[in-house]
């Protein structure tokens, strides 16, 4: 890149996109400039709580971001979103469609979306995302969401850069045996069961037996959700915010 | 490994279909690139701040129904305000002969009519891009 880093990372903390845009894509390809970049990032962290958002494919992630992200702006939280998609192996090219879900935020200036493509490798692209929430973190986003797809190491991976994981499910999506494999299942602080419009209970029963035979210490709730009509929203918002509360507490004792 | 280069593809204005655009995204995912795509009906100012979040290589505009001449110089105008004057800006849809030669010197790069194979438009692309910045 030919712009000079010290300017971006100003005005990138000064709120003007494309410079936090630019950013984004230097850790994204790995810049030469990277180190300079984390380590201006590295004294402004820890004010942003983070929210990491897995789950199978289809099962209404995006869309549920999309509400729990008015639900924030309301309260006048200022929000980054992070959408991770997978490359195709075959080709390396991918289509990034997870913005389209959130289209009611374009013009908010407290929204700043960003995609991102996997690139191969989740074990790769976590150290860029990683990257890409502390530059949100030290430009004064008050919460960061990262959507990622994946059940399995994909999602667990996930949980090691946020505060807070969600794995959201949705009915039709798979039986106990594939619950049972669901690693994320024992490292998600929220379940959600999205799609409950097409009935959620069984799922939930499932859930709740695979967690009672877990080793896990204490259970996580389980939430039902009906993203799209923007029912349940309320429940799973204020689970989130007790944690963000939680998270808050916390960080004025280190 | 090399940098994939990241599109967006978006649709001023206010055409109700977007199976071309569509049909675009995957042609050039297939061509090795990141798409994004933003559906129907965009503002100037929401797809170029879309351009400036994504940082994007390049920004595909389709438009069928007219107000080419309206939304694209206005798009191009944004772009250089927001520092995003580097984006290569291509056009696609129909687009009278008479208007191709002012979009032009606006700074719409190429203008591809209904039909144009989209490995014409990836190499367009690819050509265009090399040599700028890497
Ligand atoms: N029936 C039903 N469909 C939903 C609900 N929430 C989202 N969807 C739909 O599920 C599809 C996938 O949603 P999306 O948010 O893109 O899922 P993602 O792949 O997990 O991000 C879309 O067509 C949504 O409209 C819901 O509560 N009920
Ligand atoms: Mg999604």
């Amino acid at each position: 890149m030919k712009q000079d880093v010290d300017k971006l990372i100003a005005g990138a903390f000064s709120g003007d996109e494309s410079s936090l845009g630019c950013l984004l894509t230097m850790v994204e390809n790995d810049d030469a400039s990277v180190s300079r970049i984390l380590e201006a990032v590295s004294s402004k962290l820890g004010r942003a709580y983070r929210i990491g958002i897995t789950g199978s494919p289809g099962s209404g992630k995006s869309t549920l971001i999309d509400k729990l992200v008015a639900a924030m702006r309301s309260k006048g939280l200022t929000v980054g979103v992070i959408c991770v998609d997978p490359s195709s192996p075959i080709t390396g090219g991918a289509v990034l469609g997870d913005r389209i879900r959130m289209e009611q935020h374009y013009s908010d200036d407290g929204v700043f979306i960003r995609s991102m493509a996997s690139r191969g490798s989740y074990g790769g692209i976590s150290k860029a995302v990683g990257a890409a929430v502390d530059i949100f973190d030290a430009s004064g986003k008050d919460v960061v969401v990262i959507e990622t797809v994946g059940i399995g190491q994909e999602g667990i991976d996930i949980t090691k850069i946020v505060d807070t994981t969600l794995l959201v499910l949705a009915p039709g999506w798979g039986d106990s045996m594939q619950l049972m494999k669901a690693g994320v299942l024992e490292v998600a602080d929220i379940i959600v069961i999205n799609k409950a419009d097409l009935g959620g209970d069984g799922l939930a029963d499932s859930i709740r037996e695979i967690l009672a035979l877990s080793t896990r210490k204490s259970a996580p709730p389980v939430i039902q959700t009906q993203a799209f009509n923007n029912i349940g929203i309320d429940d799973l918002y204020r689970e989130l915010e007790n944690r963000r509360n939680e998270h808050h507490h916390k960080a004025k004792e280190r | 490994m090399s940098k994939p280069i990241k599109v967006l593809i978006a649709k001023p204005g206010l055409d109700g279909h977007d199976r071309g655009a569509i049909t675009l995204a995957m042609g050039l995912r297939d061509e090795g690139m990141e798409v994004i795509y933003t559906g129907l009906r965009q503002t100037a100012e929401n797809i170029v701040r879309t351009c400036s979040q994504e940082y994007v290589d390049v920004l595909g505009l389709s438009l069928l129904s007219g107000g080419h001449n309206y939304y694209f110089p206005k798009i191009i105008d944004l772009l250089k305000e927001n520092g995003m004057g580097h984006v290569l800006v291509l056009a696609g849809g129909i687009i009278p002969n008479e208007d191709r030669k002012s979009l032009k010197e606006k700074g719409i790069k190429e203008i591809f009519g209904p039909g144009t194979p989209i490995s014409e438009i990836a190499d367009f692309i690819r050509k265009n891009i090399k040599g700028e910045d890497s």
